[in-house]
């Protein structure tokens, strides 16, 4: 028998239909890769299972864990089952503890509510769990309190406290969307060690198909609330019989067709930039201490190129770019645009930052919420000494949208209207208003859906060719990056560590690091060979 | 969020509509005694003083004979006047200094305005009042400027707070890009965002400023006679409180209610910008 079993499920929020007739099964020691892009429900129906459904939710069908059916047991039956029968991961580390408590009482707290324990007990126990999660005593005793932790530690917390009562089915809600490369690899390892050791079932959920791939015995293929494919690995791989699993398959690794220009005249000039941040002083007379953000990095870029710089998160990425805008100052070296410093006698030049422009990562943040998308599109043109006006004003925002595959009257509408990565579309609008030649896209597709990415790829590639723009392309997401760069630099610790073309780069590091890197990197298969 | 949508959930929270009624009735009260009351306030009428309530004067006569119904209309147009531009005051003062201290966070500027805040905080409100008072004399003005002073730092400690975590947003990171300044992008980005908040503490600071300002002239020290006023009358009222009770109830009454509905208005417009708490409708 199997250990969840789910039939037909439906769901309906408010009355609008959010699952239709999900069916999937998980065995005992068998990890179930549940894929699908943001909407297509695969969240809710881990919900469902744990019945943490929101208020005007109505499900119907059937849901069995372990014997007990899901749907009709009373909240004080769900409860007990929930933590001792089942337990959850979510994606977010940073959220998922209390700050206030130490790691110890945070996973003797699961022990405590559902057995009657000793205090003593419990601690002993969550020891033991968080032993099982490779944080040792010696480095990680219970009194620590979430802060003191990086991200992929506290996810490590997470799962002592989901695993503490040896749960036969663990679901794992993207559990390592919000984690570096490295940290990624060591969690699903750890996941995997737990599945073996426990014979518990796994229900890994997730939007990245190379994450599954190489872990799950079966996978689910979800979208629109609707199971479109299933089943074990392999062999999903090797038939790809639904047309969506192919798309899906194809966007993941999607290749923007780019054309070759000559590359020799240098852009952007980087010498020698250090960046220092003034720490907080310790005692009242204590003499200021410094970190070193970014430690004399050098390079270039030549007009029309697109160079990627990757590396994971603290590594000083966010805090070069800032640099190269001219938003603040570096303590050391210089940054040229065409020979022109971005900063001088301590002003940034406008000459030189109307020339290049930036486009984030979150679609929800980038916009003022209360501006219509017009506005929000011209704002760059605050950069000019002479901004257009009027017929000129309205002219450039819709060839600005036009460009981008947007229509002009969209400038009409508020940014709410706007899907994720129609956003992200109007953040290259925004940028490419004042007709920049630089353009740092910072982690610019990372928020995305695969599919949704493939096309922003494509937009950027094609922008590119129209326009002779040159990008800085900075992500974490080193298969992005090989897509889409000419040259790739690798960056730890504020240094720059190796760089070169991006296919030899990838294909025959030569640093540790960028080893490290590219190893942790989960990759798809090959079509038609898993 | 549509108009629909908005006023749709404004109409169905509970606390919202009722707060606003009551609201409603007695800014209706102040409004129509600029046109008509009932008898002059003014107006003596010796033999019929300490009335209860009765055909002619519905909530009854105080100690001079004077309509009770007409000096709450009549306090009404104090107690809001005095109320609205103290909140003014703090508004007009408070947010753009608020917005100074978020734009140059941990400067020396921004020292200086919330130290200065945390001094204003640091004495009662009351005194501040009758410190003031005390110097240029009792009068509504002075009990305006004395309660709007004590409204600047709620407001610049609440703007700058909201401010902070707007200025991470990217949407600022973009506007800087741009080559925009702190003061264009607190007025343009930061100031639209941080509305909802002002609007609801505004709400309750009203009713603040309302008690604020019953309180100054229960101690006479603010609106003088013969001007009607809350407060006063129920300060006037207390030696009489065993043989005409009606006198303190009344607009002890006005104050409860207008005070009741100002706030159950902030908390309804608190929830309805909130839009965790507006998916759950209640």
């Amino acid at each position: 028998m199997s250990l969840l079993e789910i039939e037909g499920l439906d769901l309906d929020i408010h009355g609008e239909a959010i699952l239709k007739g999900v069916s999937l099964a998980v065995q005992p020691g068998q990890i179930v890769g549940v894929i699908g892009e943001s909407g297509s429900g695969k969240s809710m129906t881990a919900f469902s299972v744990m019945q943490l459904l929101p208020d005007g939710a109505m499900c119907r069908g059937r849901v069995t864990l372990g014997g007990h059916e899901m749907l009709s047991l009373p909240e004080p039956s769900l409860c007990r089952l929930r933590g001792n029968e089942v337990g959850m991961v979510f994606q977010e580390p940073m959220t998922a503890l209390n700050p206030i408590q130490t790691i110890g009482a945070q996973v003797a707290e699961t022990i405590l509510i559902h057995e009657d324990v000793s205090r003593a007990e419990a601690m002993a126990r969550a020891r033991e769990a968080l032993e099982r999660c490779e944080l040792p005593e010696a480095k990680f005793p219970l009194s620590r309190y979430p802060h003191e932790l990086s991200g992929g530690q506290r996810q490590r917390v997470v799962i002592a406290m989901a695993i503490a009562l040896r749960p036969k089915l663990l679901i794992a809600d993207e559990p390592t969307t919000a984690l570096d490369v490295t940290t990624q690899a060591q969690i699903l390892r750890l996941l995997r060690r737990l599945v073996d050791e426990d014979g518990m079932g796994l229900m890994l959920i997730t939007h990245d198909l190379a994450v599954v791939a190489d872990m799950a015995h079966e996978i689910v293929i979800m979208r629109h609330g609707e199971v479109v494919e299933a089943g074990p690995t392999g062999r999903v791989f090797d038939e790809m019989r639904h047309p969506y699993t192919r798309a899906l398959f194809e966007a993941s690794g999607h290749q923007p067709e780019r054309e070759e220009s000559p590359r020799d005249v240098p852009l952007l000039q980087v010498r020698d930039v250090v960046r220092d941040y003034a720490l907080p002083r310790t005692r009242l007379f204590a003499p200021q201490e410094h970190f070193r953000a970014v430690n004399g990095v050098s390079f270039e870029i030549a007009k029309g190129e697109s160079l990627g710089l990757v590396g994971e998160s603290g590594c000083g990425k966010s805090t070069l770019t800032r640099a190269i805008l001219g938003l603040e100052e570096v303590q050391a070296g210089e940054i040229l645009l065409d020979g022109e410093p971005v900063f001088t006698g301590h002003r940034p030049n406008r000459d030189v930052r109307r020339r290049m422009q930036v486009v984030f990562q979150d679609p929800f943040g980038s916009f003022n919420p209360r501006w219509k998308v017009g506005p929000l599109v011209a704002e760059p043109f605050h950069l000019l000494r002479d901004p257009p006006t009027g017929a000129a004003r309205d002219a450039a925002i819709a060839e600005a949208l036009e460009s981008v595959g947007l229509a002009a009257e969209d400038r009409h509408k508020y940014i709410h209207e706007f899907s994720g990565g129609q956003r992200q579309r109007i953040a290259i609008a925004r940028a490419l208003i004042i007709k920049p030649e630089l353009i740092i896209l910072d982690e610019a597709v990372s928020a995305l859906d695969v599919s949704i990415r493939a096309q922003i790829l494509d937009l950027l590639a094609d922008l590119s060719a129209r326009f002779g723009l040159t990008y800085l392309f900075i992500s974490h997401d080193l298969s992005v990056v090989r897509t889409i760069t000419d040259r790739v630099m690798v960056m730890q610790a504020g240094e720059i560590v190796e760089e070169g073309p991006t296919a030899l780069v990838f294909d025959a590091p030569q640093h540790d690091y960028t080893k490290t890197l590219i190893a942790a990197a989960p990759v798809l298969p090959e079509r038609g060979a898993a | 969020m549509t108009e629909t949508g908005f006023l749709g959930a404004a109409l169905r929270s509970r606390s919202l509509v009722l707060g606003a009624v009551l609201t409603a009735v007695f800014v209706l009260a102040a409004v129509v005694s600029f046109l008509w009351v009932p008898h002059d306030v003014t107006a003596m009428d010796i033999p019929n003083r300490m009335k209860g309530p009765e055909g002619a004067h519905p909530l009854g006569t105080d100690h001079f004979g004077r309509d009770i119904l007409s000096m709450i209309m009549v306090g009404a147009r104090t107690s809001i006047a005095v109320a609205v531009v103290a909140v003014g005051i703090g508004m007009v003062l408070g947010v753009p200094l608020g917005l100074a201290a978020a734009a140059r966070k941990g400067s020396l500027l921004d020292e200086v305005i919330m130290r200065g805040n945390d001094l204003v905080f640091a004495f009662p409100s009351l005194l501040i009042a009758i410190m003031i008072t005390a110097v240029f004399g009792a009068s509504a003005l002075n009990a305006i400027i004395a309660i709007g002073i004590f409204n600047i730092p709620v407001f610049a400690r609440l703007t700058r707070g909201a401010a902070l975590s707007l200025w991470t947003r990217d949407y600022v990171m973009a506007a800087r890009v741009a080559g925009k300044g702190a003061t264009r992008i607190s007025f343009e980005h930061i100031l639209p965002n941080v509305t909802n908040l002002l609007i609801v503490q505004g709400t309750i600071q009203f009713s603040l400023g309302i008690l604020a300002e019953a309180a100054l002239s229960y101690v006479g020290l603010g609106a003088q006679p013969p001007l009607p006023s809350w407060g006063r009358m129920l300060a006037d009222s207390q030696t009489m409180i065993s043989i005409a009770p009606h006198m303190a109830i009344f607009p002890g009454l006005a104050i409860l209610l207008t005070v009741l509905g100002l706030n159950l208005m902030g908390d309804g417009l608190r929830d309805l910008f909130d839009p965790k708490i507006r998916r759950v409708g209640r």
